[in-house]
């Protein structure tokens, strides 16, 4: 198994926000999280790469490498931990005072130390692949959102990371700008990178995940293939989940 | 006391003069003042201000309190008392424990010390205002604390400062006619030497007061440019 999350628990205060998440992502696979606002569903993303530092649990890649938070974590192993994955916010956070390009290459360059030559053209083509080639010079004000989010996935692929977190890329997005983000998300699913998404999009969850995931209530209610959670959902609450998103009235 | 002299080869001002041609006579010495005691005090106490004011607000946002509080009780003492009393204790109080400074150095450290402490909370804002997603976004790609400051936060917070470090600056082109008191012979001194002798003391404030206008007015259309450019590079 890639990765693998055992008992992972994390409470903000009193708040307990995750109450025990076991997860196992496959090299390649795609997992999609989905669930009601608030059920946790960030918050188990962020603890992936450490952006909130779970109080229990273990994260396990197949290299090895294992973090267990009921111990004293250090500073390095944090930094190790976040090395293996990328992230693409909902809010896209580009850094704004850094032309398209820029954005895509600080990492590399400034974190990574890799030749700067040739991250530039590494860079290029990573912003060709997701069609922005020609914008590559432009600040993230003057982009759409669409534009930016596009961004957003070239800087985090060039730190070549193992795994892609995606928190609802899509959903600060104007609807006739989501397309072009999922279709950016298509061609990472073809080229086989092992991904997690938190998505509202229940269609786009169901055409290219491997595993999907509902989440309530801090816990996964239920999980198995697209067919098993989206089509036939045996659980009363995923049933109710998504006879509210996908028939809203 | 040091006395400074009125008059040299350049001008010459005497006690009979009045109007314009006192207004005139009056001008060159009061812009040299300007150049020569006014601006550079402006300028070197604004630059170092800025080095104390980053550290200072550096100190302010660490985890340590050994950080925190001595930055913390600097900034409140300093926006708690009086620059001019400041100035007094520099220049007048610190000869009774033997150190003697002369009047120039003493208004660098007193207007270092103030624009230190009041920069130091424009920065801390800054930095606090620019959002949670930017640290984020920089430690994903493997940055370090000290590197997303550097690299991300800082130069947004820097734009974003800039209006109210101008705001800071214009301030302390003013600010520095308290200096006169301690025997700085900047601009403000030397309209109240001229007036010591000609006894026309409207006319050589008013005098005083347009110049510095005319030198804060021109600083005002430099901030707006300046803010024009940078406005559009932070996050929102
Ligand atoms: N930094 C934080 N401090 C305190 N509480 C937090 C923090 N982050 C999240 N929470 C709380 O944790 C709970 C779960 O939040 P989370 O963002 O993980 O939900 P979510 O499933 O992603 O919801 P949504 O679909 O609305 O994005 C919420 O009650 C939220 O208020
Ligand atoms: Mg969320």
């Amino acid at each position: 198994m890639f990765l693998t999350i055992k008992g992972l628990a994390k409470s903000f205060g009193d708040n307990k926000v995750l109450k025990g998440i076991d997860v196992e992502v496959e090299k390649g696979q795609v997992l999609s999280i989905i669930g009601p606002s608030g059920s946790g569903k960030t918050t188990l993303l962020r603890c992936i790469n450490a952006l909130e530092q779970p109080d229990k649990g273990i994260i396990t890649f197949d290299d090895g490498f294992e973090i267990n938070f009921e111990n004293k974590v250090s500073k390095q192993s944090i930094q190790s931990l976040r090395r293996k994955s990328g992230m693409v916010f909902q809010s896209y956070n580009l850094f704004p005072h850094k032309t398209a390009l820029e954005n895509v290459t600080e990492g590399p360059i400034i974190v990574q130390r890799r030749n700067s030559k040739e991250v530039k053209d590494i860079a290029e083509g990573l912003l060709e692949k997701v069609g922005l080639k020609d914008k590559m010079n432009l600040y993230p004000h003057q982009l759409s959102g669409g534009q930016q989010q596009r961004v957003g996935i070239a800087r985090a692929l060039a730190m070549e990371p193992e795994l892609m977190l995606f928190d609802e890329p899509t959903s600060a997005l104007d609807p006739e700008l989501i397309g072009e983000v999922l279709n950016v998300m298509r061609d990472l699913v073809k080229e086989e990178w092992t991904m997690v998404f938190v998505t509202h999009e229940i269609q786009f969850a169901a055409d290219v995940s491997d595993k999907v995931i509902f989440m309530d209530g801090g816990y996964i209610v239920e999980q198995g293939t697209p067919k098993e959670v989206l089509k036939a959902p045996k659980e009363v609450r995923t049933q109710q989940f998504l006879q509210r998103v996908l028939n809203p009235s | 006391m040091k006395m400074y002299p009125l008059n040299n080869k350049l001008f010459t001002i005497t006690a009979n003069m009045e109007g314009w041609e006192l207004f005139s006579n009056s001008l060159l010495p009061m812009i040299t003042g300007a150049i020569q005691a006014t601006i550079p005090l402006t300028l070197i106490s604004f630059i170092l201000g800025l080095v104390v004011a980053l550290l200072t607000a550096m100190m302010r946002l660490s985890k340590s309190s050994l950080f925190r509080v001595p930055a913390a009780i600097y900034v409140s003492a300093v926006r708690g008392t009086p620059l001019l009393v400041q100035l007094f204790i520099i220049f007048y109080g610190l000869p009774s424990i033997g150190v003697t400074i002369d009047p120039f150095p003493s208004a660098v450290i007193a207007f270092t010390l103030n624009v230190g402490a009041y920069a130091s909370e424009i920065i801390r804002a800054s930095i606090l205002s620019i959002p949670k997603g930017q640290w984020e976004a920089a430690f994903t790609i493997g940055m370090s604390k000290g590197t997303a400051l550097r690299r991300i936060i800082l130069p947004q917070a820097a734009r974003v400062s800039v209006p109210p470090l101008s705001n800071s600056f214009i301030s302390l082109v003013k600010d520095t006619s308290l200096a006169s008191l301690i025997l700085v012979a900047e601009l403000f001194r030397k309209a109240q030497e001229i007036a010591a002798r000609t006894y026309d003391f409207l006319l050589l404030y008013v005098e005083a007061a347009i110049i510095y206008w005319v030198i804060c007015f021109i600083l005002s259309l430099v901030q707006a440019a300046l803010e024009r450019r940078l406005d559009r590079f932070v996050a929102k």
